[in-house]
């Protein structure tokens, strides 16, 4: 069969990572970042942006990606050759950041269920932001798996659907970006 | 104090204050407003094309073989979209260009107003960056900044999107700043360190090997001049790209021809045995590497390079160098020079003979034939006629390209225009109208084929208009030469839709533009002919009748390394390619 010529990396695994950057918010910069993924291959696992620092009008974007350390380094590079693009820090290659994410999840059910459900979101420290007589609505935030698992475990109590913000995160420590 | 004045003026005050003599454009509803500027001044001159295609490799001619940026202005919907192969052209090939586009006015962005594309969108990715200019208080700051964009660090083309509103809008002009910006700061010096340890591996190599590329011609004559100084300091033999071709005098013994896919067999073998490469300005194109896995196994490279992104991209360098070639070019020279003044000559004279001996299997060598025209020796005949002049080539895409680039030989940069990473057919005929818009009394010839020079025949409209005495010379083999070689390499033989059907009289249609039109059958007749065309003092088209099947040899097959190459002895070409190679371009 056909290999192209990134075989030549056969023996890199590809890693999952998380890219902080900090961008002017300027219109569009939104579809260079992500224009710039697909138009290059790259894996987009999770994005999250928002409007950081209204005074200067500067987003940060949280991209989670896999690839081999190689395209990593392409990705961070390409992202950093954007104008409008100020930093990019890879927070998994600079080790131990914080990573969160929030889900809302409605699950519905009677009786026994229910007790259960309630039951397990106190485990996992999920907030009830909407009840009705047959459904809930839960706030969970926390990483990545944690979310997971909760899902995974409403999904035989009822689930209904999810929604999920997509990660973000953040060094630790007294240094900024 | 801040000048009042519209949107339309300001463009062309910043036109004006960015130096520019010259635009290429097409006129059109949105972009009125900046040709009524356009009528009440006399200081840029507008070059009006016959389509926006053209308009952009005039562009790219102009600025390529100036050193300045190239500028196009096109109108809304069909005028922007016309543009994006020439933009596109620009990225891959780095060229600065600034490209004005005209706009619905911003109340109707978003309703598919008559004519509107949503050209930012569209250009997003074949673009550095481009702009829509929501307000006219935006306006002077974003002229400036595209200009400094498109020519600073890696060269690109930027797009600006003016809505129609924006430039009948009155708002006060800025002259441009020093050249900064917030996020975008290419890094131009080297790191001194990097350099220091570069010559340290230069000084110890055994067989070294320039690599140059189109980023020499980039970084300006400057490079060139240090890129000579450093190879006369250090008697390495130099290669080139397709696109780095002039930077280093063919007519140096130090040069080893043009590598890669059609490069010479000596550049490509040492390219394969150095043991140290010194890539400077180019992006390891698979044009050069072949079969990654099989691409100079043996050797520590060094890669200057201004784009960080280029480093690693496709080969794993040791010694990544950023910045601008020029600077680092000097450093080392200077460099150099404190550790050694003698070339090292004996040390790399087994590396030397080793060349000589691949020199020796002369691979741009091809049969001669007194009856029919050899295309390799039309081109032969066209350098000797012209190469005591002022001389700029530009090309079209195919076989006449790669022969162009083997057998004219370049002595300074900025000579050169060709299409190398989009391969654009129809680039040539109006990147020589560009080219002869900057050098008037220069003689510039399009190589042509007879497929490609169609598809942007109509700016000989253009060239006649502005009495742009541009020379078509066409190697007319009545085949899209370079499919029907890849379908003899890899379709046995199966030349479906590549033969150039019913052709036009190229003389007659040379007449019909108002230029002159010759044809050559006849191999005796040859120079005078070439004489004749390059007498004329107006556009001419030559339509020279080459043979009909020639292969364009040397030629790395697709999926081969530098080391299995097909010489031009090589009879059958059909059996070459294995299953895998097939499917790579
Ligand atoms: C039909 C066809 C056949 C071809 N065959 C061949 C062939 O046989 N051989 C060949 O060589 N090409 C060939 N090409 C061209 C090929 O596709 C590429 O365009 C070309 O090889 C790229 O040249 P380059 O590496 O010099 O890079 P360019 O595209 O010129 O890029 C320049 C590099 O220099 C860097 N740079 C820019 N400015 C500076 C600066 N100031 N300082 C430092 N670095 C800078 C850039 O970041 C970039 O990495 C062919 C094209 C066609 C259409
Ligand atoms: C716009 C465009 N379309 C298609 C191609 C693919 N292509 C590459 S070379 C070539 C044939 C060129 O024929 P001609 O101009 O006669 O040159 P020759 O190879 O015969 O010298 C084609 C179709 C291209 N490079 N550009
Ligand atoms: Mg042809």
């Amino acid at each position: 069969m056909f290999k192209p010529s990134w075989d030549l990396e056969r023996n890199q695994l590809v890693e999952r990572h998380t890219l902080t950057v900090l961008v002017d918010n300027e219109p569009g910069v939104l579809a260079r970042v992500v224009g710039l993924f697909s138009a290059r291959g790259f894996n987009i696992e999770s994005l999250t942006v928002s409007e950081t620092e209204h005074d200067r009008h500067r987003s940060r974007i949280t991209i989670v990606t896999t690839a081999t350390p190689k395209v990593l380094a392409q990705i961070k590079l390409q992202l950093e050759r954007l104008v409008p693009v100020h930093r990019v820090h890879d927070l998994t290659a600079e080790g131990n950041a914080l990573e969160r994410e929030l889900a809302l999840i409605k699950v519905s059910g009677k009786g026994e269920n229910r007790v259960e459900t309630l039951r397990l979101a106190e485990a996992f420290r999920a907030n009830v932001v909407d009840a009705s007589i047959e459904s809930f609505v839960f706030e969970i935030t926390g990483r990545p798996n944690k979310v997971e698992q909760f899902i995974t475990l409403m999904q035989p109590l009822g689930l209904v659907e999810v929604v999920r913000t997509g990660l973000t995160a953040i060094s630790r420590g007294k240094e900024g970006m | 104090m801040a000048q009042q004045m519209t949107g339309a003026e300001m463009v062309i005050q910043a036109l004006i204050d960015q130096d520019v003599e010259h635009i290429f454009g097409y006129p059109g509803g949105a972009v009125l407003p900046i040709y009524d500027a356009i009528f009440q001044q006399d200081k840029v001159e507008h070059i009006l094309v016959r389509h926006e295609q053209g308009a952009t490799h005039m562009a790219e001619g102009y600025a390529r073989s100036t050193g300045k940026c190239g500028v196009v202005l096109v109108t809304s919907g069909p005028g922007a979209t016309n543009a994006v192969t020439g933009l596109a052209d620009a990225l891959l090939d780095s060229i600065p260009m600034v490209c004005i586009t005209g706009q619905v006015p911003t109340p109707l962005i978003g309703s598919d107003a008559f004519q509107e594309c949503d050209t930012v969108g569209i250009t997003r990715n074949c673009t550095k960056h481009n702009y829509l200019v929501k307000s006219v208080e935006d306006l002077p700051r974003i002229l400036h900044e595209a200009f400094y964009v498109a020519t600073s660090g890696r060269p690109g083309p930027v797009v600006i999107d003016i809505p129609k509103d924006v430039q009948f809008a009155l708002g006060s002009y800025m002259k441009p700043n020093n050249g900064s910006h917030p996020t975008y700061k290419p890094q131009m010096e080297g790191e001194l360190e990097a350099i220091k340890m570069a010559v340290d591996m230069m000084l110890k190599a055994e067989k070294p090997v320039f690599y140059t590329g189109g980023g020499v011609v980039n970084s300006g004559p400057e490079a060139s001049k240090e890129l000579r100084e450093l190879a006369d300091l250090t008697g390495y033999p130099v290669t080139s790209t397709l696109m780095g071709l002039g930077a280093f005098p063919a007519s140096s013994d130090q040069w080893l021809g043009m590598l890669g896919m059609h490069g010479t067999y000596e550049a490509n073998m040492a390219m394969h045995d150095c043991d140290l490469m010194i890539c400077v300005g180019a992006r390891f194109d698979d044009r050069i590497t072949g079969r990654l896995d099989g691409f100079s196994p043996n050797s520590k490279k060094i890669h200057i390079d201004i784009d960080p992104s280029s480093i690693n991209k496709n080969i794993v360098v040791d010694l990544p160098i950023i910045g601008d070639c020029g600077l680092v070019l000097e450093e080392m020279v200077r460099i150099w020079r404190s550790r050694t003044n003698e070339p090292r000559t004996e040390a790399i004279a087994p590396w030397w003979k080793q060349i000589n001996e691949w020199r020796d299997v002369k691979s741009l060598a091809y049969e001669k034939s007194d009856k029919v025209i050899k295309p390799q020796y039309a081109i032969e005949r066209l350098f000797e006629l012209t190469k005591e002049r002022d001389v700029y080539i530009t090309t079209e895409v195919g076989q006449h390209q790669m022969w162009a680039a083997q057998h004219f030989h370049f002595n300074e940069p900025n000579r050169w225009m060709t299409s190398g990473g989009l391969g654009t057919m129809g680039y040539g005929l109006p990147a020589a109208v560009g080219v002869q818009t900057a050098h008037r009394d220069a003689l510039v010839i399009d190589i042509a084929g007879e497929a490609s020079v169609q598809m942007t025949m109509q700016e000989m409209s253009t060239a006649v208009q502005y009495g742009l005495p541009i020379k078509v010379f066409i190697l007319n083999n009545e085949y899209m030469g370079m499919v029907r070689q890849w379908q003899e390499l890899l379709h046995g033989g199966r030349y479906s839709n590549s033969y150039s059907e019913s052709l036009p009289d190229f003389v007659k249609m040379a007449e019909a533009f108002g230029a002159h039109g010759i044809i050559c059958e006849d191999p005796a007749e040859l120079d005078d002919k070439i004489m004749e065309m390059i007498d004329s003092d107006k556009p001419v088209i030559f339509d020279c009748r080459v043979t009909k099947e020639e292969n364009c040899l040397p030629m790395i097959p697709s999926g081969k390394a530098h080391h299995e190459m097909i010489l031009p002895d090589t009879a059958d070409i059909g059996n070459i390619i294995d299953e895998k190679g097939k499917v790579l371009v």
